[in-house]
């Protein structure tokens, strides 16, 4: 997997291209804890690229969120394909996470 | 057409116990002493219900064949540890660095010990402790251990170990096809062997009724349990429950907190009427969150909504202390005085916006002065502040992680296999006092997870799973029924009081064909396994079941703790006789053998009835059988000898696991 990181106004977006798995899970949590210590606590998860994810993936996820809300930010996913949806819906992660639809907007209004 | 005679002495076994406890109900019971009368009955009753549960346990045996996929996947094997010998450790964990298939070999140690962490670096083996997360956290035993490692390993499946566990080095190669088999199969388990015991076995240590048998029944009906080491675990699957409780967790503790924070905001708005912009901001957060409320309600996302929620506490906070601080302002240069530093050169006062911004923080700010608000909406965080990860893929509700970690797997659609080889040897407790504390963890977490999340009202299961964990349960309930087998015939044979109405033909005419072809049921099934061990347990551990049901009800009702303990595995353990544990069974030896003794002084001297006697000495003598085994167990002093033959269906005992 790979991860591209971006940061403009005060949000980063982190890209995961591939498949988010237990293995890539280290690498995502490392970017986001990353982005954190450089200041920025808005997180945007662009899963445009990310072709499949697994509990592992979404476990990382969950625990990115733990650390952009302890840093007093915010991590929000974006652009999530129907694959990425069926397995948000089938562990009622949904519940939980709002899909924003592009990784521009998932900060609107906030 | 084993099975089809297994089914029809289960269909027969069944049959004939509701003819006789049906009669026992209606017509023969001695109502004039109904103090033991009643209690017998009931404790027939529910010895008939055992029946039922293990008639049907068998209905569905089944032998697997081997899996047709050859193994696949990369795996993680964990040793858990916490106070074991280094060395015994070590044994293990070189064993499964030698497993054949490619893996990698960690060790988990919660006692954190530096000498355990250099023996696995020197061996060239990893090394796990609890990361600083679980500082001031609820721990969670083994559960805790297991899932800290998980967020540290990429492994897609899981073998896990008790350090004393020595793995085959076929273990994985024998198991993982299964996963390829059925995408849907979360769990395989394999029989637990223990190394250290003879023929005799006088603590019970071996299950070869459970690791057989009762496992292949439950295997029929999809419910093969999870009994904690020498199985292997899907990553994905653990994966899926921690979310599935997190999700579960974080929304009802939203739900919780905001409608605390509501009412609670209520109250303190009214209270603080003497302060104006206070008084407002608290009512308009007390909108706030009465819109967040009936958002969720709507199925709003919760992270938006408590994000929401938590801006809007943040900007009442400002906006408060924005005020102080113009009031502040005000007075300092009212005073010139105050915690500020004054200029030298200038003779003016120096404020120090920064501080004052720190003021500014939850703690001091007017709002944060209202105690139970602030702490209250600090609780409204979606990364389970009560736990040290948000995640617990393996089950925390009980002190047995494994039940009710298979339950859950279970309830959300998951597959479990038992595979019937033994793979990896163990070592047993080796003492009477390691083995009783034992067995009362397993019965006590066993009946946390009846109380916590009962098979028969959990939603996913089917109904077979249901009577599967049911009549696991079901079974920790027999320490109340002994009780009455051992009283009755005491009873009887001191006081002359009968709790039948007689001992007539008709009652044998009942009782024994039950008798007898439950017997026969248990033969078949065990098929060259002697059960006898097992059977003496399960009686003679009555006080042991009775703890543990009153304990796990203390504990989940009332909130005792359950006083939990680590069983050790090392011969270094005293071996002193615990007879502060085994005083039932022994004041229960002596009262059946005085009551023996007044029995038949009463036939002798024409005060008590022939019939009745005999049936009630072979009742006490029967007791007496089962109870020996305390005796022998309180006098057995370890293993010293050569290990038994390998194979699973020997050894006796009795499927109480």
């Amino acid at each position: 997997m790979n991860i591209a990181v971006t940061t403009a106004s005060g949000i980063a977006t982190i890209a995961p291209e591939g498949r988010l798995t237990a293995v890539a899970a280290p690498q995502l949590r490392q970017a986001v804890q990353q982005s954190i210590d450089a200041g920025t606590a808005r997180i945007v998860v662009d899963m445009a690229g990310t072709e499949f994810v697994d509990s592992s993936g979404l476990g990382a996820l969950i625990g990115a969120l733990k650390a952009a809300r302890l840093a007093g930010g915010d991590l929000r996913i974006a652009a999530v394909p129907e694959a990425v949806r069926t397995v948000l819906r089938l562990t009622n992660l949904d519940r939980v996470l709002r899909a924003h639809d592009s990784a521009a907007t998932a900060f609107d209004g906030d | 057409m084993r099975l089809l005679v297994i089914r029809i002495l289960a269909t027969l076994s069944v049959l004939l116990g509701v003819n006789y406890v049906a009669w026992r109900w209606l017509e023969s019971v001695n109502w004039s002493a109904w103090w033991i009368a009643v209690p017998l009955v009931i404790a027939e009753t529910y010895s008939l219900i055992d029946t039922i549960l293990f008639a049907t346990t068998m209905w569905r045996a089944k032998q697997r064949p081997r899996p047709t996929s050859p193994p696949q996947g990369t795996v993680d094997v964990f040793i858990t540890t916490y106070n074991e010998p280094i060395e015994l450790v070590m044994t293990t964990a070189h064993a499964a660095k030698r497993i054949a298939y490619p893996h990698e070999t960690w060790i988990l140690d919660d006692g954190a010990r530096p000498e355990m962490e250099a023996a696995a670096r020197a061996a060239g083996i990893g090394y796990i402790r609890r990361s600083a997360d679980w500082d001031g956290k609820p721990r969670h035993a083994k559960a805790g251990n297991l899932n800290n490692a998980l967020f540290q390993t990429d492994g897609e499946f899981l073998l896990i170990l008790d350090a004393d566990q020595v793995p085959d080095p076929l273990i994985l190669e024998r198991t993982l096809g299964y996963f390829a088999d059925d995408p849907q199969v979360a769990l395989v388990q394999t029989p637990q062997w223990f190394s250290n015991v003879d023929e005799a076995d006088p603590l019970g240590s071996q299950a070869p009724l459970f690791y057989g048998p009762i496992q292949q029944g439950k295997d029929g009906w999809n419910a093969a349990f999870f009994c904690g080491s020498n199985a292997v675990l899907r990553r994905d699957a653990l994966m899926q429950l921690g979310i599935v409780g997190y999700v579960r967790d974080v929304e009802a503790s939203t739900r919780r907190t905001l409608r605390a924070a509501e009412s609670l905001l209520a109250r303190e708005a009214h209270r603080r009427s003497n302060e104006p912009e206070l008084r407002a901001e608290l009512s308009r957060l007390r909108a706030e969150v009465g819109a967040a409320r009936s958002e969720i309600d709507e199925g709003g996302h919760i992270a938006d909504v408590t994000f929401r929620v938590r801006e809007a506490v943040d900007a009442a906070s400002q906006r408060l202390v924005a005020l102080d601080v113009a009031r502040m302002h005000d007075d300092l240069a009212e005073l010139q005085a105050l915690p500020v530093q004054r200029d030298a050169e200038l003779g003016v006062v120096v404020i120090d916006d920064a501080a004052l911004a720190r003021l500014a923080a939850s703690d001091l700010s007017p709002l944060g002065a209202v105690d139970a608000v602030s702490a209250l909406l600090d609780a409204l965080r979606v990364d389970r502040p009560g736990e040290a990860q948000p995640l617990q893929p393996l089950a925390t509700i009980s002190v047995t992680e494994d039940m009710a970690t298979a339950m859950q797997l279970h309830s959300l659609g998951w597959r479990s296999v038992y595979h019937h080889e033994v793979l990896a040897h163990g070592l047993a407790p080796d003492d009477l006092g390691t083995m009783l504390k034992q067995r009362l963890r397993w019965a006590q977490g066993t009946m946390q997870v009846l109380l916590r999340d009962n098979p028969l009202l959990k939603r996913g299961l089917s109904a077979g799973q249901r009577l599967m964990y049911f009549g696991t349960m079901w079974s920790y309930l027999s320490g109340f029924a002994a009780v009455v087998y051992l009283a009755a015939p005491v009873v009887y044979l001191v006081l002359g009081i009968l709790p039948v109405t007689a001992w007539s033909v008709d009652f044998f005419l009942r009782f024994l064909p039950y008798f007898l072809v439950n017997q026969v049921l248990f033969v078949v099934v065990a098929r060259g396994i002697r059960t006898w061990r097992g059977q003496q347990y399960s009686l003679a551990l009555f006080p042991v079941w009775i703890k543990a049901c009153v304990t796990s009800f203390a504990n989940v009702v009332l909130r005792t703790p359950l006083d939990f303990v680590v069983t050790r595995k090392d011969k270094v353990a005293e071996g002193r006789v615990p007879w502060r544990e085994i005083w039932p069974q022994l004041t229960a030896i002596g009262m059946l053998l005085l009551a023996l003794i007044i029995g038949v002084g009463r036939v002798v001297v024409g005060t008590a009835d022939g019939t009745g006697t005999l049936v009630n000495t072979v009742w006490v003598a029967y007791d007496l059988l089962a109870l020996s085994v305390i005796i022998q167990a309180a006098r057995y002093r370890g293993f010293g000898g050569e290990p038994p033959q390998e194979a699973v269906d020997r050894e006796p005992s009795k499927g109480t696991a």
